[in-house]
């Protein structure tokens, strides 16, 4: 077996199934979204404004963001380990990675939540 | 008929380079490839390559022949040849030790890691442990590997990561094992899978399936295990 610390879930197939689950619900939320765009032709701001209002929205949203969040470190990491090959500079990719990611998704609970 | 050939002697070359030399291919014949680098070895003995059964069976002579693996034995220059002309690169992605020759050690190195020998706990029977014709079935289409590196040297992942990724070769070789009724060592086996790498760097690109002269397909065998490490899981 070789040894890893910085996957995400330090299994191949733990990482395997995130990144597919995750696949699945972006996908859902993506159609989702489409589908509102083409049955709200005349989109208006309090009708955006109250479609995120809904709590289903809200827990979509958010599970969307958690699936954005992991989808794309077990990518990233994985474009980090094929390419960089110094084990610094990927350490730093990845880090840098983590922290943006971190950083959408706080910013996301804010936009759902906040004022 | 213009042949380009990748040349590399480390003791008198600083830098490998393509030499172009025109072989004269006797008329109304379909040589194989391997047939072309004897005649050329007739004309220059210090060309170096792998070579043995002469016929598909050693897996010595795995090339790569105009961008495609293949093996130079089996495979007829009018399959290869565009605008009368071949261009011979050894295997890449490994090492080259001199001309058309590859340093394989970390291939083996990878097959060495998947046991490649049946592991049973049980004491031998008197005679021998039987298997039903279905159970000997299911090794149809994998213990065929005649492990000549054509499909690990045609893959990516392998490229990027040799020392990791089990590569399509020793991924097909462990799933022979895994696959086999007599074997009684499948938990152990799936658990040295269970990592980012070993067998889950396979990005299902298929370069293998498509390069493999024995037929084999082991991007299938790589999404059993997948299959058996899920089940084993959930």
């Amino acid at each position: 077996m070789v040894a890893n610390i910085t996957s995400l879930g330090r299994s191949g197939l733990y990482d395997w199934m995130v990144q597919r689950v995750t696949a699945v619900v972006l996908a859902a939320y993506i159609l989702f979204l489409l589908g509102y765009f083409v049955a709200t032709p005349d989109l208006s701001y309090a009708d955006w404004n109250g479609l995120f209002a809904c709590t289903a929205m809200k827990i979509f949203t958010l599970m969307a963001l958690i699936s954005l969040s992991a989808h794309a470190w077990v990518g990233m990491w994985t474009i980090s380990t094929d390419y960089l090959k110094n084990s610094v500079v990927r350490f730093l990719f990845q880090g840098t990675c983590g922290g943006i990611m971190f950083v959408y998704f706080v910013w996301g609970i804010q936009i759902l939540w906040g004022q | 008929m213009l042949v380009s050939v990748y040349r590399y002697n480390p003791e008198v070359d600083k830098t490998p380079y393509m030499q172009d030399v025109e072989v004269d291919i006797p008329a109304g014949k379909d040589l194989m490839v391997l047939d072309v680098l004897e005649l050329m070895k007739a004309q220059d003995s210090s060309l170096s390559y792998r070579r043995s059964c002469r016929e598909g069976v050693c897996g010595s002579d795995g090339l790569n022949m105009n961008g495609k693996n293949g093996l130079a034995c089996i495979t007829p220059m009018s399959a290869v040849v565009k605008k009368n002309k071949i261009v011979l690169r050894p295997l890449p992605g490994l090492p080259v030790i001199r001309d058309l020759v590859v340093d394989m050690s970390m291939f083996y190195k990878q097959y060495e890691k998947v046991k490649p020998f049946l592991i049973n706990d049980k004491p031998a029977p008197a005679i021998e442990r039987l298997q039903s014709p279905e159970e000997r079935e299911k090794l149809d289409g994998l213990y065929e590997c005649i492990l000549c590196a054509c499909c690990s040297t045609a893959c990516p992942s392998f490229w990027w990561n040799p020392d990791k990724f089990l590569g399509p070769a020793a991924s097909i070789q462990a799933y022979r094992f895994l696959a086999d009724s007599r074997d009684t060592a499948t938990d152990e086996r799936l658990t040295d899978l269970d990592d980012p790498f070993s067998i889950f760097r396979c990005r299902g690109i298929m370069n293998c399936v498509s390069v493999c002269p024995k037929g084999l397909n082991p991007t299938r065998a790589i999404g059993h295990i997948r299959n058996m490490l899920l089940q084993r899981a959930t």
